[in-house]
């Protein structure tokens, strides 16, 4: 069983959280051993990082986005989670973007010796998950764990993990989970949820340790009226949305149209730069390289995020497999899209729109989709 | 699989220099509990890893009677193969494998066994063809097909020729460039395919080498009546991590490193045709 699979719900009233009491969540989280990490503004973008105190959250803040474009502005809100997601996802907490696998070392005799570098669990809560990254963490747990070799990086930082999810109530124009299935409301894979109002925070929990965190902090229950303005905001979150993939498994529409001139013309403004796929919170290629210490006696295996954008991605000795920017376009659509339901039963897309926005030249996935799944229809 | 993630320690015990750039290591695992529970079948292979260099994947070239002794047969063309052809006897590198799913070597028993390849993508029909060799009574005729740019290319030469000798056994070679005291045909390797008589219903082929030519061969069986369940192809990508995690060998859904290398054509059929997958 993986870590975000379907748990039994827990049958607990949602409590109310006032506002002015965020900062005893935190401390509650951290009596119980828990780091807190969560979202905090760092290079005018909204990052996860640890998380000192809730004076450290986003308050007031929220952003703007378009295609290729992301922006920051100040609003006078009192709100902490008025804001859709930035960059970073859960990803790079639990796959990181660059790590030690094992060491190989050699004695003066020749002789090798190999050891794992494993880190040891650390308890970490992350606050402010919204559903998008909660179903892309689903998606990265079958990946990592659930075949014949789980990956003892990933599993040893995954136990470690409490995830406070906050409901989306302010999606982008670049968002389009709802058309995807994926949000905007955390339905799994939480220890808490909250749902954001002006005046506080409707609670529930999702888990055994989610549980305990909150009847610890002795919440109200939240009012009738809590819970039916938390509801109207996910519908109006959904409402909102603009964009839309033109079906949630695109597979055949895909690999029936391989030679569409699509390909070719995405690729005129495509730059490979791989923005899409660092963003992307599914994205799990990686790379794995060699770091020799100088002095010859020990050489550290590492493994760093790569793209199918790379040129590096395909090659075999003297053959780069997708040479040119149409084909690593068209490979990262058609698994995206279309592979992924075979290998994990579902599109790789939880529609967080990350790719649109931080797309230097703002390709939209929603629009290449179309594109190329309306053809012949 | 004895080790998938951690690589083992594994001894060089015999080096065979084949032409100035292809040469086969003979390894040996230096755990014995490891050495002992180490099985494989011909078509999979190994991360094999020079220490301070890298991993790279390697086919299993000799016979899975004895997995206590794991001969690779590499071409010096790249950082690790370079660095692994500077090795010699008593030298240690990591081994990680086996991987994949081999040859259908049960499967093909009874059966008229055609082998193609070509250029120098050999090494996993080479595992093949000594195998049926080793169990002659086991299949009924093996033919040899395989084609190179340049007749100086063709390694294990002598070998060819005395497994003509053997009996039902068949070999053609083709090369692009024939040149002085070349024997076999000289021209494309799809010429040869018409000399070799098929009985399509007791036929499997097994396949190796650069697609375009798999290509050809697939076309030309397919034409004769093979049946497309009936043809086996060893596919080549990128491989980092050998274990579905680093996404470089992706073939559309499958991962080459555990789906493969060994694949029945209908499996790739889809994409076979499209470059760039």
């Amino acid at each position: 069983m993986l870590p975000s699979d379907p748990q039994p719900v827990l049958e607990s009233k949602p409590g109310f959280l006032p506002r002015e009491r965020i900062q005893d969540l935190l401390d509650h989280l951290e009596r119980s051993g828990y780091s807190c990490v969560g979202p905090t503004v760092r290079d005018g973008a909204i990052v996860y990082q640890r998380l000192p105190s809730a004076a450290d959250l986003p308050v007031g803040v929220s952003d703007e986005q378009a295609p290729g474009s992301y922006r920051l502005r100040a609003t006078g809100s009192p709100r902490h989670f008025a804001w859709a997601n930035g960059p970073q996802a859960l990803k790079p907490m639990l796959f990181a973007p660059r790590e030690t696998l094992w060491r190989a070392t050699r004695r003066e005799d020749g002789r090798l010796t190999f050891a794992s570098e494993v880190p040891a669990p650390r308890p970490i809560a992350f606050i402010g998950s919204r559903a998008c990254d909660l179903a892309a963490l689903a998606l990265q747990d079958q990946h990592f764990l659930g075949g014949a070799y789980p990956d003892s990086c990933y599993e040893s930082r995954r136990k470690g993990l409490m995830i406070i999810a906050v409901h989306c109530s302010h999606p982008a124009p670049t968002c389009f989970c709802a058309s995807t299935g994926d949000g905007p409301r955390a339905t799994f894979g939480f220890d808490i949820a909250l749902a954001e109002l002006d005046e506080g925070f409707v609670a529930h929990s999702g888990s055994e340790k989610g549980q305990i965190i909150l009847q610890a902090m002795g919440l109200s229950e939240a009012s009738p009226q809590h819970l039916a303005q938390a509801q109207t905001q996910t519908e109006r979150a959904a409402a909102v949305q603009v964009r839309t993939l033109p079906g949630r498994n695109l597979r055949a529409a895909l690999f029936s149209n391989l030679e569409h001139p699509r390909w070719q013309e995405v690729a005129q403004r495509c730059l490979s730069c791989a923005n899409c796929t660092s963003v992307c919170p599914t994205c799990f290629c990686h790379s794995e390289a060699e770091l020799a210490q100088l002095n010859g006696a020990s050489s550290e295996h590492v493994r760093e995020w790569d793209s199918c954008f790379a040129r590096g991605h395909s090659y075999i000795h003297g053959l780069t497999i997708r040479p040119d920017t149409r084909t690593r376009y068209r490979q990262w659509l058609t698994h995206k899209l279309g592979s992924w339901h075979e290998q994990y039963g579902r599109s790789g897309c939880v529609g967080c729109g990350r790719c649109i926005s931080w797309c230097p030249v703002g390709i939209d996935i929603t629009e290449e989709a179309g594109a190329i799944c309306s053809d012949g229809r | 699989m004895i080790s998938a993630k951690l690589p083992m320690v594994a001894q060089v015990v015999g080096r065979v220099d084949e032409s100035p750039t292809i040469f086969t290591l003979r390894l040996r695992l230096a755990d014995t509990p490891a050495r002992e529970a180490y099985r494989f079948t011909p078509g999979q292979f190994n991360m094999v890893y020079l220490y301070g260099v890298g991993e790279i994947p390697l086919s299993i070239v000799s016979d899975p009677r004895d997995p206590g002794l794991l001969d690779h047969t590499i071409r010096a063309v790249g950082r690790v193969t370079q660095g692994l052809s500077h090795l010699r006897v008593g030298d240690q590198i990591g081994l990680r494998g086996p991987f994949g799913r081999g040859w259908p070597l049960r499967e093909a028993e009874g059966h008229d066994v055609l082998v193609i390849t070509g250029g120098l993508g050999c090494a996993p029909v080479v595992a093949v063809i000594n195998y049926i060799l080793m169990r002659r009574e086991r299949f009924g005729r093996l033919t040899i097909i395989q084609g190179v740019k340049h007749a100086e290319e063709l390694i294990w030469r002598e070998r060819y020729a005395y497994w003509n000798t053997l009996p039902d056994t068949h070999v053609l070679l083709a090369a692009d460039h024939g040149g002085p005291l070349w024997p076999w045909h000289v021209g494309l390797v799809t010429d040869v395919f018409d000399e070799v008589p098929i009985t399509s219903e007791r036929t499997i082929a097994m396949m190796c080498g650069p697609e375009p030519m798999m290509h050809a061969g697939i076309k030309n069986l397919v034409g004769r009546g093979i049946a497309e369940e009936r043809i086996y192809l060893s596919m080549e990508r990128s491989m980092h991590c050998a274990v579905a995690h680093c996404g470089h060998c992706q073939y559309g859904a499958s991962f080459v490193c555990r789906d493969g290398p060994v694949f029945g054509y209908p499996r790739v059929k889809e994409l076979f045709r499209h470059k760039g997958f």
